[in-house]
């Protein structure tokens, strides 16, 4: 830095409703235009993901967006584009995001998925990153069908639901929930694309989240989809939604501002001093109880109801780099004196093998 | 009796696995290599955890040969269930060491039997029957060390060595050694030509196996992450560098400088491996053929989408599951050019524990140097026996680190208007510059895929595009060509070239010096020796054929897959090679290659057409 700079610092941005704490405005956080199909669930969540950014004030330059193979899986494009992106291969997008946070613990990870990249090729690996914990948000983008390949069912698709050309799915469908909430995943959301207001603080919240958040968001394909007989379309998702709470998020840089009215919300409480607020909704429900979130999912599977929110929290499950005992320095960023160990390592080890 | 043989034999012991015999058998071999013998150890075992049968092989050799030898010397039987066939397998003349409480067929005439009562000796020594099948092994070291003339000095530092710091096990083994040497000295009077005297060879030495070595290669090239799974022949690697790293990878606070995770399977392995690759760190993987396979898919990602990783391959038996306890060199042709589209990748041929320990390290430096995944072909043989070698050298170089923009070298190019581009040829070797993530900086940022991507990482599917991307990448392996490890080359005689050269690579090695003095003792065959160290091939390697008149390649696989490379790369030259290929599980020995050169160049009276290029195969 020249003196004049040092003398003469540049003013600090205007405070202003355009700008978030790293004085950017909402712009900087959106990525290349999509290319997805007009009216398309999965534009609905980039949207969301770019204002839960945005308003959070994420380092971008700190965030690795990953994804798999799938209709879901070019969104990393659309949003954050100063953030390193990794388009994986279909299914195998949780290794490569482990591989990823191992390297450098300090990143943001997000990972964008689909129901086929997650609950049909890519089931093991999603399993083992529950259940490992590894910090990062994940997103599956859920419509039931292949996109790509034009239509086919998913292992999500409901049983009883039908294809655009009229075929059948005889199959139990797979609830990604149901099984993370299994695996002891630490944050289990389910959302709609279609409820901005509910998804937004839900992303906030899965950001700040240290472990695990799933976040998995109901996301109307408008080309084969979305017709009558399917239970995953913009009409049918409306009729069944049921939120189970109407969900706020302060982060750790804000005052809670607001006074609830005793006993109607329930404060969750984040480690980085963040809060997740719940106003209840007819249903009294704690999402601090992994055993109450599993009778939940397995108590309304059959009554055609679409339960959206948070499912299930746990702050305090150790985070995949804490069960390491790893450095607090990312090891990508180690010199060579950290990495090799002294020649009298070397020599101690020859001894015995002499 | 015949004039003595000395230092130059082998012993095969036959036991049960899970019997405790491994200990008895590294005590022995250990004895051997403690009185300065040239000493290797290998084991054929099965793929079981206990109760099958197992063998230990122990060559020492004077003349430091220390690859398989075909004719077994010695023979210790204590396995009831191959007992009959053990024996009835043997040479005229070869020493038997038989339990006695073992029942038997008929022992030909022709063999040296010297008959011990094992149960009888054991009972003796150890009090508590529990703990008798755990020290009944041992006692044949104690045997063997009357009857060859083993230093009891030299064998009791062994077995202190064996069981570091268990009193109570050393002093009950060290009386079943005892006890096995006493009897013998009192009641089986020598009656065979096999003895060992003290040479000064070993001095310094170490024994280790490869995998171990691998190992400690990645500990000081610096590698922070490894993903591995299960999976025989390789997991002694990850398990060693768990057993290393832990104890020698700690920064002030006592927290880990690495991340050692045991995956779900070999895919995972391979992502994990590609995303810390991506991200910055040193990491790798190690697995073995049916692993190679499933890793295929994310090969092809690495190499396309240019990520540096390490991938160990400790080779065995294929195809499928093939014969998992034995080793071959089989997946030559397949690691090079694994994954679907043209793919070729950087495969580093170790042939030693010595290289096992330099690859470890150069494999890192090549894979951030060309930013891709590189593969160590290592096999069974090299990776989980036993072998004699020099003192690893502590490494001396700095780390290469490859390409890599920092916050202030995207800084320099922003101030001078430059921009940067992940996948643009800045300095015509092929290779580009990448920038990690979490890099501060604003131009820092860019796109990785596996699908058509533009020099500044946009995706495209436009031909001139691709064709760019791939010729690139065609070019970046043109490079790599002049930075892998060379052959190592051995003339017959300085001044000139032999007429008849031959080419092996990986553990074939070690039966080559052995081959080559049979081959100019038995035909007055000089040949000259090249050892081909990596892939792609280096020019010297085409130079090498050229001056030739013939060139032997020996290898261990039924496809001849070097061979077929070579033949691929050599154009006209392609005509001047043979085939030599051993393909049995067992590790090549020189005996087999010297009567295959010797077939080959017997019958090499004017043929009609050297089109066909010859080749012998083991039967």
């Amino acid at each position: 830095m020249t003196e004049a700079t040092t003398k003469n610092p540049p003013p600090p941005p205007p405070p202003s409703k355009s700008v978030n704490r790293l004085g950017l405005d909402k712009k900087c956080y959106v990525g290349a235009p999509s290319t997805m199909c007009n009216g398309c669930g999965h534009d609905a969540i980039t949207n969301a993901v770019i204002a839960a950014a945005y308003e959070l004030g994420l380092d971008q330059r700190k965030v690795a967006k990953l994804s798999g193979i799938g209709c879901s899986s070019k969104t990393p494009a659309y949003f954050m584009p100063r953030a390193h992106g990794f388009n994986t291969v279909h299914g195998r997008m949780p290794s490569v995001a482990t591989g990823a946070f191992l390297a450098n613990r300090t990143l943001q990870v997000i990972g964008m998925s689909g129901d086929g990249d997650t609950a049909s090729i890519g089931l093991g690996q999603f399993c083992h990153l529950v259940r490992r914990n590894v910090p990062m948000v994940y997103i599956i983008e859920n419509n039931g069908v292949y996109g790509l390949t034009k239509g086919q069912f998913s292992a999500t698709a409901d049983v009883g639901s039908v294809q655009k050309g009229g075929a059948l799915n005889e199959f139990m469908p797979i609830d990604c929930c149901a099984v993370a909430l299994e695996l002891g995943c630490g944050f289990v959301a389910r959302s709609f694309s279609g409820d901005q207001k509910q998804l937004k603080p839900l992303l906030k919240a899965a950001f700040a989240h240290r472990g695990m958040a799933l976040l998995d968001v109901i996301s109307p394909c408008v080309t084969f989809n979305n017709h009558a007989g399917s239970t995953k379309s913009y009409d049918a998702v409306k009729q069944t939604d049921a939120p189970i709470h109407e969900i706020g998020f302060v982060p750790f840089f804000e005052d809670i501002a607001v006074d609830y009215p005793a006993g109607g919300v329930q404060e969750v409480k984040l480690p980085d001093g963040s809060t997740i607020t719940l106003k209840k909704l007819g249903l009294d429900y704690d999402p601090t109880n992994r055993a109450a979130a599993q009778r939940l999912l397995a108590d309304t599977r059959n009554d055609g109801k679409l339960l959206t929110g948070l499912l299930y929290i746990d702050p305090e499950k150790p985070p995949f780099d804490a069960v390491e005992r790893m450095a607090e320095r990312p090891l990508a960023g180690l010199d060579l004196a950290a990495l090799r160990p002294p020649k009298s390592a070397l020599d101690e080890i020859l001894e015995e093998l002499t | 009796m015949k004039p003595a043989i000395v230092n130059d034999f082998s012993i095969q012991v036959a036991t049960v696995n899970g019997s405790g015999s491994q200990s008895a058998n590294l005590i022995l071999m250990r004895s051997l290599f403690n009185m300065g013998i040239p000493v290797s150890g290998k084991n054929l075992f099965p793929s079981n955890i206990q109760g099958l049968p197992t063998w230990f092989t122990i060559r020492c050799s004077k003349d430091g040969y220390i690859a398989r030898k075909k004719e077994l010397d010695i023979l210790v039987v204590m396995n009831p269930e191959t007992a009959t066939r053990d024996v009835a397998e043997m040479r005229p003349g070869t020493v038997v060491v038989l339990n006695e409480d073992i029942p038997v067929g008929p022992i030909p005439e022709n063999l040296i039997v010297y008959k011990v009562p094992f149960g009888k000796i054991v009972a003796a020594c150890c009090p508590d029957t529990r703990l008798r099948k755990l020290v009944t092994n041992v006692i044949y070291v104690g045997v063997l060390a009357h009857l060859l003339g083993i230093d009891m000095k030299a064998a009791e530092h062994a077995l202190s060595k064996q069981f570091k710091g268990k009193a109570k096990a050393i002093s009950l083994n060290l009386g079943a050694m005892k006890a096995g040497f006493d009897y013998a000295v009192e009641n089986l009077p020598k009656r065979d030509p096999y003895r060992v005297e003290s040479m000064g060879e070993t001095k310094g030495k170490i024994i280790i196996e490869g995998n171990a070595a691998g190992a400690l290669g990645a500990m000081f090239a610096g590698c922070t992450v490894v993903a591995w799974y299960p999976i025989t022949p390789s997991s002694s690697l990850c398990e060693a560098a768990i057993d290393y790293f832990e104890r020698y990878r700690k920064d002030a606070g006592g927290r880990r400088t690495y991340a050692i995770v045991q995956m779900e399977d070999e895919l995972a392995s391979l992502g994990v491996v590609l995303g810390a690759g991506w991200a910055g760190a040193r990491a790798m993987t190690s697995t073995s053929g049916p692993g190679i396979s499933l890793m295929s898919e994310f090969a092809g990602l690495g190499y396309f989408a240019e990520i540096p990783g390490v991938v160990w391959d400790i080779q065995r038996v294929g195809p499928s599951t093939g014969l998992p306890t034995r080793t071959a060199q089989g997946d030559v042709l397949k690691t090079y050019m694994l994954s679907h589209g043209d793919t070729r990748h950087i495969v580093l041929l170790p042939a030693s524990v010595e290289e096992c320990f330099e690859f470890g390290m150069t494999s890192f430096d090549l894979a951030e140097r060309f930013q891709t995944p590189v593969f160590v072909l290592s096999d069974l043989d090299i990776g989980m026996n036993y072998w004699m070698a020099d003192p690893l050298p502590y490494p001396s170089k700095p780390l290469d680190r490859g390409k890599v923009f920092s916050k202030d070298d995207l800084e320099k190019l922003k101030a001078v208007g430059s921009k940067f581009e992940r996948y643009r040829d800045v300095d015509g070797d092929g290779i580009p510059y990448r920038t990690l993530p979490g890099t501060e900086h604003d131009m820092a940022g860019y796109f990785t895929r596996g699908s058509g991507h533009t020099e500044a990482a946009g995706y495209t599917e436009r031909p001139e595009d691709y064709k760019n991307l791939m010729d690139r990448l065609a070019r970046k392996h043109e490079t790599a060509r002049k930075h892998v490890p060379a052959p190592e080359v051995d003339f017959r005689e300085k001044a000139k070239s032999a007429a008849v050269g031959i080419v092996a690579y990986g553990s074939t090695h070690h039966a080559m010096r052995e081959c080559r003095d049979q081959l100019s003792a038995e035909l007055g065959l000089n040949t000259d020796y090249l050892r081909i160290r990596a892939l792609p091939l280096t020019p010297s390697v085409r130079e090498f054929v050229a001056a030739r008149e013939r060139v032997y390649v020996i290898e261990q696989n039924r496809d001849g897959q070097m061979f077929d490379l070579l033949r691929l790369e050599l154009g006209e030259d392609a005509k001047k090679l043979r085939s030599v290929r051993h393909y049995t599980g067992l590790p090549i020995d020189a005996r087999f290659i010297t009567d295959a050169i010797a077939e080959m160049e017997r019958s090499r009276a004017p043929r009609k057409s050297e089109k066909e290029p010859q080749k012998v195969t083991a039967r």
